[in-house]
């Protein structure tokens, strides 16, 4: 079955005096994905976020948010889509349930006082409905934006850096709330990230950007089969591991020691080999930790 | 669009800073009462003095009605500053504080948003206003009780205690007009900026600059000077006046009338064309 288009960049460009964000940009995300936005820091992915929200007017080419302009129909568009741009800043004087009432009356939601209720619930703040948003941790700012998105049931949530800010297990459980809900909800979803690992235990499908230029598009399997990531091995003698390799078939892996961990850079398919015959040759391995870095995978595309 | 007003006046009357004007014109208008309480006789003496030895004044000339102008002429330039700690804040504040971007990723136009500011903003000045006045003369009323009232400016007006009610009237409806000219003008100055001290600065160094200009008289700037809204700040006065000054206050009508729509007209198309970046 054919999905229908949700997002829809066609050639669009974004010119600041004298500086270009956004170049000729094209790309598309279909109804259902989890979508990856990705780029480093500067390549201009808020740019191009806030673009497809309307915040910011492209310079040339158009933007087609569930198959519509979103310049000339705005407000249709935006009904239903939610947002959640870089930092989650909501009203600090007031509680968290205001903030949602203010925002769902905006959106001019049914029965607002249950789905707040119910939003408040999915992300795990029912208990601090009554607390001054002046009060809350990062994590839990972040987690009252997620639930913002969710009130007017939006067909489409775009979230901005999401998991910018959180401890490790923050970012665990914000991974999580984004599956869960694209899963559960059905809503389509794109999340801008600058961290590739981010997005590869998430999405379905990405784009890659570079100074406002996109590099690649498609499935984030497809596109990461093949290329070499970066795994940290922890074994009980590194030393040993060392010379196993560098005589092995394996060798050409072997990048290094780094920090008292073995550092190497393997395809993907090619671990669970290795594994094995680590194992055959009795080490013993204690955490393997892929590190796949944004600009590593720039450098084995264009190897 | 009612709905949009609601929000955004629930907004303006939970934020702290929305009572430092309530409270700074209560804290005036309470010590200016027991000034002239407790040294009413010799403010009196000093004001009236000259007048002395050619007219023969007797009753009760301490009353809630001088009581009141006295505070409408102190507290006409400042007024300006307390308004503009919240009209200076309605769109700079958001983009300060990250907010307009929960705003407009919302289905509302952005000329729908801004007009729910801009009219809650002329709301909490009006009231402002109101409290201002009413404050004023209720306290005046309760510790010193009604009675004629002398005007002294260039010339002398005694107006009758039954003369004087109907004018404090008119003159709030004209500090209404001269006020929302400073809320337009702070509105404007709100949306070119990305925090909130800067349109209250602006707005304060603007009414002081403008009038100081005009008060020097610089035959360079006379021309000018008619045109400047600052010029027309003080007109409320005319309302005390036994002849008014109609053709004047006709002018500060239409002078503020166009400045006004000017600051809203500009502010519209900027703020709809504006990226936001904050």
């Amino acid at each position: 079955m054919k999905k229908e288009v949700f997002l829809q960049f066609n050639n669009v460009s974004k010119q600041y005096k004298d500086f270009l964000a956004v170049d000729d940009l094209s790309f598309k995300v279909y109804e259902g994905d989890i979508f990856g936005f990705l780029g480093p820091n500067g390549a201009g992915k808020s740019t191009s976020i806030r673009m497809t929200l309307s915040l910011i007017k492209p310079t040339s080419g158009n933007i087609k948010l569930l198959g519509k302009d979103i310049v000339n129909e705005r407000e249709e568009t935006l009904a239903q889509v939610g947002a959640l741009i870089e930092k989650p800043d909501f009203y600090p004087y007031l509680t968290a349930q205001k903030n949602l009432e203010l925002l769902g009356k905006l959106s001019r939601v049914a029965n607002l006082s249950e789905k707040i209720d119910e939003v408040l619930e999915l992300v795990g703040l029912t208990s601090r409905r009554e607390s001054k948003v002046k009060t809350f941790s990062q994590g839990m700012k972040q987690r009252l934006g997620i639930a913002q998105t969710l009130l007017h049931d939006p067909k489409l949530i775009i979230l901005d850096e999401p998991a910018n800010g959180l401890d490790p297990q923050g970012q665990v459980d914000m991974r999580e709330l984004i599956v869960r809900i694209n899963k559960e909800r059905g809503i389509t979803v794109i999340i801008s990230s600058h961290i590739l690992n981010e997005v590869e235990q998430i999405c379905n499908r990405m784009v890659i950007i570079n100074k406002g230029k996109s590099m690649v598009e498609g499935n984030v399997s497809e596109l990461l089969t093949g290329s070499r990531m970066k795994v940290s091995y922890v074994t009980d003698d590194n030393e040993n591991t060392k010379n196993l390799l560098l005589n092995s078939s394996f060798k050409q892996y072997f990048n290094g020691i780094e920090k008292e961990k073995l550092s190497l850079l393997i395809e993907h398919e090619s671990i669970p080999e290795l594994n094995n015959y680590l194992s055959n040759e009795g080490v013993k391995v204690y955490s393997i930790e892929p590190i796949r870095s944004l600009e590593e995978y720039f450098i084995s595309m264009t190897k | 669009m009612i709905n949009l007003i609601q929000i955004e006046l629930y907004k303006i009357f939970r934020k702290p800073r929305t009572y430092i004007g309530f409270g700074a014109i209560a804290f005036i208008v309470i010590v200016v009462n027991l000034g002239f309480l407790f040294e009413g006789e010799q403010l009196l003496g000093f004001l009236i003095d000259s007048l002395k030895d050619k007219f023969l004044l007797s009753g009760n000339l301490i009353n809630a009605y001088t009581m009141a102008f006295v505070i409408l002429n102190s507290l006409w330039i400042h007024l300006p500053i307390l308004i503009s700690i919240t009209a200076g804040d309605m769109i700079s504040g958001e983009a300060n504080n990250g907010t307009f971007r929960l705003l407009l990723t919302r289905p509302v136009s952005r000329s729908k948003l801004l007009a729910a500011k801009f009219i809650s903003a002329w709301i909490y000045t009006v009231l402002l206003l109101i409290f201002m006045i009413l404050l004023s003369l209720s306290l005046g009323y309760l510790i010193f009780g009604i009675g004629d009232l002398i005007v002294i400016k260039t010339t002398i007006s005694i107006l009758s205690s039954d003369d004087t009610l109907w004018r404090f009237g008119y003159a709030t409806l004209f500090g209404i007009l001269s006020m929302t000219t400073v809320t337009s003008m702070s509105f404007l100055l709100s949306s070119l900026s990305e925090n909130s001290i800067g349109p209250i600065v602006g707005t304060f160094a603007i009414i002081v600059g403008l009038t100081i200009v005009s008060t020097l008289g610089y035959a360079l700037i006379a021309p000018i000077v008619p045109y400047l809204f600052t010029t027309y700040l003080p007109s409320w006065d005319i309302f005390f006046q036994m002849d008014m000054d109609i053709e004047k206050l006709y002018r500060a009508i239409v002078v503020n009338l166009v400045y006004t729509f000017a600051f809203i007209t500009y502010t519209f198309y900027y703020f709809k064309n504006k990226d936001i970046l904050s």
